[in-house]
């Protein structure tokens, strides 16, 4: 959870993934969509802001190739999943427009095979990248790791659902504390609601309720 | 310098303790708060039984606020006992169990439930809660219903009772002084302000639950003015909640006739903000010459 500024509007912190690591240094990427993250972007180097973290659970480690099915600034999620398992990933990654598909070309180095997709054809094939993923899972069974917006994940979720494929989604809502304390952020699941920040934000895909 | 205060029979180290349903049951926020350190723990709603709470989405953010619309979900009072009262044991501070129901009956079991636990120190009843023997009134913001309720909790406990006021009443003297009649040890207020927010792109509540609770610094002033209403109406201790974001609004709610203070929504901005807020207080009392933190209770000069 980052702290977006010292102000009382926007008032909490708001909940990102860490894109990366090294050493001392944490990254994160994030798109503007709001005014937290219209005031996080203003941030200039040094200032300081107040941290919380790292929270929750993470994808779990591929044992082999897998899948990775990212929704616009959904790859931020996935990115450390490539980094580390460097040419065994394919990847699925859509978004509305070219501009929205970020990092396309290092994501393109660390995967395995590219699919792209946008919803105006801008960059790649011209549609929804879960289309695109259906075709190719016809036969395969290789773990699914999806991080984007809901409609995707669901769609994702109907995708795998009874095929026997593993598949875990990366889930965002809305926090306020991010510890697990407010409950404010729950999903609904087969065994009743479930905090996103605290036992997730992954969860296996077929535990959700939609 | 003297930063005790006493709510009830209970004795509490500094007037800061966390608002119930912001700091979960204390565990959560044990990796960044010496919970040692804190006036008194205040842990979420409890029911006699486990609420599974509302659909999301639960909570927005509204400028300098949020609403939330939880629904009280909470695991119940017997596997708090079980399960969540153990950890809390192991510190040396006062521990406040908030708990509710949706009829007397339900508000009775729970509190005798708590009472006979061993390492709960203190009730505080939520009564902004519906009725169900009554059309759905809320509890709260009907002085013969407040009553009744709050009276008939009182002869099951023994424990100091802290009886926690809806804001959404025309009159809070009045709510604030039933529940002195009734029996309370002391009243904190305010609970949040009932509240609404609106997608306009999609015409939709923003919350699944279409109304919630609003909190954070937006109710501040309302809720100093509630304090200070119910201090000249009540002899009892008030402890005072609303938006308190750091020790100057702690020291203002005390003025106004606070004994106590609660945080809540300030845990979520920042987790450590309990210990600020003690810091503060204490640095404010060294600048001015005040001796003892109860010198600022009511201290209002009009």
């Amino acid at each position: 959870m980052l702290q977006v500024g010292k102000t009382y509007d926007p008032l909490l912190k708001r909940p990102f993934c860490i894109f990366k690591r090294e050493g001392n240094v944490i990254q994160f990427v994030y798109r503007i969509r709001g005014k937290g993250t219209r005031l996080l972007s203003n941030c200039k180097k040094g200032d300081i802001i107040q941290a919380i973290g790292p929270l929750g659970n993470s994808y779990p480690a591929p044992k082999k190739d897998f899948i990775a099915v990212a929704g616009g600034i959904g790859i931020a999620s996935l990115f450390p999943l490539l980094e580390r398992f460097k040419n065994k990933a394919f990847l699925f990654y859509g978004a509305r427009t070219k501009n929205e598909l970020v990092m396309i070309n290092k994501a393109k180095s660390l995967a395995k095979k590219i699919f792209t997709t946008t919803d105006d054809g801008s960059i790649g094939q011209k549609g929804l990248i879960t289309d695109v993923l259906n075709d190719f899972l016809e036969n395969r069974t290789m773990p699914v790791y999806a991080g984007g917006p809901m409609p995707m994940l669901q769609k994702v979720s109907d995708i795998v659902a009874g095929r026997g494929i593993e598949c875990y989604a990366s889930l965002e809502e809305h926090m306020a504390c991010g510890v697990g304390a407010c409950l404010g952020c729950v999903v609904k699941t087969v065994s009743g609601y479930k905090r996103v920040c605290k036992e997730g934000p992954v969860f296996p895909i077929e535990e959700i309720v939609w | 310098m003297e930063l005790t205060v006493n709510i009830g029979r209970l004795k509490l180290k500094n007037p800061v303790m966390t608002a119930s349903g912001t700091f979960g049951y204390g565990e959560e926020y044990s990796e960044f708060v010496d919970l040692n350190k804190l006036g008194a723990i205040v842990v979420k709603g409890l029911s006699i039984t486990p609420r599974e709470g509302n659909p999301a989405p639960r909570i927005i953010e509204t400028p300098a606020g949020m609403l939330n619309a939880i629904g009280l979900q909470n695991i119940g009072v017997k596997t708090f006992i079980k399960e969540k009262l153990p950890f809390l044991k192991k510190f040396k501070i006062p521990v406040i169990v908030n708990f509710f129901g949706d009829s007397i009956e339900e508000y009775v079991k729970a509190a005798e439930g708590l009472s006979k636990a061993d390492g709960v120190d203190a009730l505080e009843m939520n009564i902004s809660c519906p009725n169900k023997q009554a059309g759905w009134i809320v509890f709260g913001t009907d002085p013969k219903v407040a009553f009744e309720v709050v009276n008939a909790v009182r002869k099951a406990t023994d424990l100091t009772l802290i009886v926690k006021l809806s804001p959404n009443v025309t009159d809070i003297a009045l709510m604030a002084k039933v529940a002195e009649d009734a029996g309370a040890d002391a009243v904190s207020l305010i609970n949040t302000i009932t509240g609404m927010a609106i997608d306009i792109r999609t015409r939709r509540p923003k919350l699944a639950n279409i109304t919630g609770g609003l909190s954070g610094p937006a109710i501040k002033p309302i809720a100093v003015r509630m304090v200070y209403e119910a201090y000249r109406a009540v002899n009892i201790p008030i402890i005072g909640m609303g938006g308190i974001m750091n020790s100057e609004d702690a020291i203002e709610f005390m003025i106004a006739g606070a004994t106590a203070v609660a945080v809540g929504t300030a845990n979520f901005v920042n987790p450590s903000v309990t210990l600020d807020i003690i810091k503060g207080i204490e640095s404010f009392m060294g600048k001015g010459g005040i001796m003892d933190v109860k010198n600022l209770v009511g201290g209002l000069r009009c």
